[in-house]
């Protein structure tokens, strides 16, 4: 089977400025089905620039993406949308829900406008399944603004699988949340991982990249280094370390 | 994406700035609400003018004395006598598809009766009047052929002369004096009310054009002839050759008459409604044209405004398209919910004008209809510029835009 993901010398560089920036400098990668890849990096290494190519989001200056088989980087804006549609999803730094529309509404938006056609009842039901994955079902009717952080996080994740994606980006998934939340959110994506989606992250944090298979470092648009994680950390456990830490620093009166 | 959906979109965002859409709208909603009360009033008084033009009879063609020019000095109509008894039986008997003649005598006297007295339209005129008006005989009857021949000092008189002259009793049977001879009322006209010139049809005596001539006014010449043609479809037939008549029997001479017909008639007096009418369309494509613009500025407001949420859109994979029909749809809810108001407030206002003013008013269906799709287009042909701008967006840059 090819990798779903597949980048061959691939450049950015920003014109914009007054000097242009190269944000990528010849990145080749390829990552196959069912990994669960961290990216990681100092701030303004380009990782965020390299997740919007990979999420299809942005246009490489130059190179070769090849994503499920298909060469992306000739495709025109409609082509690019329906590809972030069906293949693709991203989970956002911001989260990036759309306020004063409701968990459940947030998360039905991409079969809304895919070329699949589903029936309302459809919609809903995969919608409701989805927040369900994400442990958010009961708070289906609330809005974003009445969610913590890491219930926003969730409702975004649960978005971004709605239409069953090849791969799921998520750029700093973690980076606004708690220890115990982030663990929490962690817990989800390698849930989701083991049921077979390929998963790639940008973390700045080394424990959270733990929790990954791969770690990626990449430094002024350069891959540096690429290695499979050995002491991988699994949610469960970490949860329950967390609890009797917590316990231990009477920060709560749960179990000891 | 589904047209359910969008709808509801489009719906949530207006609500969202309920005073702001209604601001935004008010421009058309004033706009249509005064087209839509100008020109229901506008039809109310078209609408009685063709009354007024279909109660001059039906299929009538009048021949006035005097022409529009003559020797290069245009006069009135009536302004030289020149018409005779003898053209108005030349045209009863020559002319085909002629039902009904009435050669027509008119001035004004002071007529007397039971001690009153009252100035009014003294009509000479000939039995076949009444029929070629339209105009029912209330009671009593019209005079007669043998009236006419006998010059009889006859008369018929209208519904107001009768109010005015005989307020208690029965008018029919009794004597008025016009000039001083004494007419004997033979019967009383219907009412018919006021004419397009606004006078009060009402307000005549009929006499028979011979005893008018003879005894009242001394004329040799009549003002004008009457005559009904058979049907609509003969109607030009009967005016053409009425003119050659009439040509042929000046053997000559410069035409001193002018023949009409109530069609002319009819567009003669509704040229001011059209006049007004493309007054109003002036109006209305000024109002629409300013709130259209409001509407546009609006939304190029809220497209800068809901720049985020386009960038989310189309990192999800909206088309633009998708967001293109989003933004216009929303301009055009806007726009035709503010016609909608507006038609709404237009009936509503010209209501009032006619319940306090009495003005008739009638609100035509083609104008509503109209109204609203121009407001539904306005909104589509404004709401386009700001749609395509919120359609062009670069995903990336829309998700970054603070
Ligand atoms: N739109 C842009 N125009 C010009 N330069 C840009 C643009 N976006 C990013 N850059 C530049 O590209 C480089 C890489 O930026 P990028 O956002 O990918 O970094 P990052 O690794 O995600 O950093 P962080 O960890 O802080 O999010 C930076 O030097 C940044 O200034
Ligand atoms: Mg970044």
């Amino acid at each position: 089977m090819p990798p779903v993901v597949k980048i061959e010398e691939i450049h950015k560089i920003y014109d914009s400025g007054e000097v242009p920036v190269h944000a990528v400098r010849g990145v080749t990668l390829e990552i196959e089905r069912g990994d669960f890849v961290a990216l990681m990096g100092a701030s303004g290494s380009g990782k965020s620039t390299l997740m919007n190519l990979l999420g299809c989001l942005d246009r490489p200056t130059r190179g070769r993406y090849l994503l499920d088989g298909i060469d992306v980087s000739q495709l025109d804006r409609n082509a690019l949308a329906d590809i972030r549609n069906q293949k693709l999803g991203f989970v956002f730094q911001g989260f990036n829900l759309l306020a004063r529309t409701t968990a459940l509404e947030n998360v039905e938006l991409p079969m809304l406008y895919g070329a699949r056609k589903f029936t309302t009842k459809q919609i809903r039901e995969r919608a409701m399944h989805c927040l369900d994955i994400v442990g958010l079902s009961q708070r289906f009717d609330h809005f974003p603004s009445q969610l913590s952080g890491g219930q926003q996080q969730r409702v975004a994740i649960a978005r971004a699988l709605v239409n069953e994606p090849q791969v799921l980006l998520a750029d700093e998934p973690t980076g606004n949340l708690d220890t115990r939340t982030s663990a929490e959110v962690m817990g989800v994506f390698q849930k989701l991982n083991d049921e077979g989606i390929t998963i790639v992250m940008v973390t700045h944090e080394l424990d959270i990249a733990h929790f990954c298979k791969r770690n990626l470092i990449l430094r002024d648009g350069v891959m540096v280094r690429d290695e499979a994680v050995s002491n991988r950390s699994f949610a469960a456990t970490e949860l329950e370390k967390l609890s009797s830490a917590e316990a231990a620093a009477k920060l709560t009166g749960a179990k000891t | 994406m589904r047209f359910g959906s969008i709808i509801k979109v489009a719906l949530r965002a207006l609500m969202r700035n309920t005073m702001r859409s209604i601001l935004t709208a008010l421009g058309i909603i004033i706009g249509v609400g005064a087209v839509i009360a100008m020109v229901s009033i506008g039809n109310g008084a078209k609408a009685q003018v063709e009354a007024q033009v279909a109660s001059l009879g039906q299929n009538v063609i009048t021949v006035f004395s005097g022409s529009m020019s003559s020797g290069g000095m245009r006069g009135g109509w009536g302004s030289s006598p020149s018409l005779t008894i003898e053209d108005a039986e030349a045209i009863e008997r020559e002319v085909t598809g002629i039902v009904g003649v009435s050669p027509e005598v008119r001035d004004r006297n002071q007529v007397l009766a039971n001690g009153l007295n009252w100035n009014t339209s003294v009509n000479g005129e000939s039995p076949d009047y009444p029929d070629i008006r339209s105009w029912k005989i209330a009671s009593g009857a019209m005079f007669s052929d043998q009236d006419v021949r006998s010059v009889a000092k006859v008369c018929v008189i209208g519904k107001t002369v009768a109010d005015q002259l005989f307020a208690n009793g029965d008018p029919v049977g009794q004597t008025l004096r016009i000039r001083n001879i004494p007419f004997k009322v033979l019967g009383v006209l219907d009412s018919k009310g006021f004419n397009l010139f606004g006078q009060d049809q009402d307000d005549a005596v009929l006499v028979p054009y011979t005893s008018h001539m003879k005894r009242l006014s001394r004329r040799s010449y009549i003002s004008s002839i009457l005559i009904q043609a058979a049907s609509a479809d003969v109607i030009d037939k009967v005016q053409k050759d009425i003119t050659e008549v009439l040509t042929q029997r000046r053997k000559g001479r410069e035409p001193d008459f002018t023949v009409r017909n109530q069609v002319e008639l009819a567009q003669t007096a509704t040229a001011t409604t059209q006049t007004m009418t493309l007054l109003l369309a002036a109006i209305a494509s000024v109002s629409l044209l300013v709130g259209g613009i409001g509407i546009m500025n609006i939304m190029l407001v809220s497209v800068t405004e809901r720049t985020r949420e386009i960038g989310i859109r189309l990192a999800i994979g909206a088309h633009g398209s998708d967001v293109l029909m989003q933004f216009l749809i929303e301009a055009t809810i806007l726009s035709s919910l503010g016609g909608v108001i507006g038609i709404l407030l237009g009936i509503g206002s010209s209501q009032l004008v006619s319940h306090l003013n009495g003005w008739p008013v009638l609100v035509s269906t083609a104008s509503v209809v109209i109204a609203f799709v121009f407001s539904a287009a306005v909104g589509m042909f404004f709401g386009f510029y700001p749609a395509r701008k919120a359609a062009q967006l670069d995903p990336i840059d829309a998700l970054r835009y603070e």
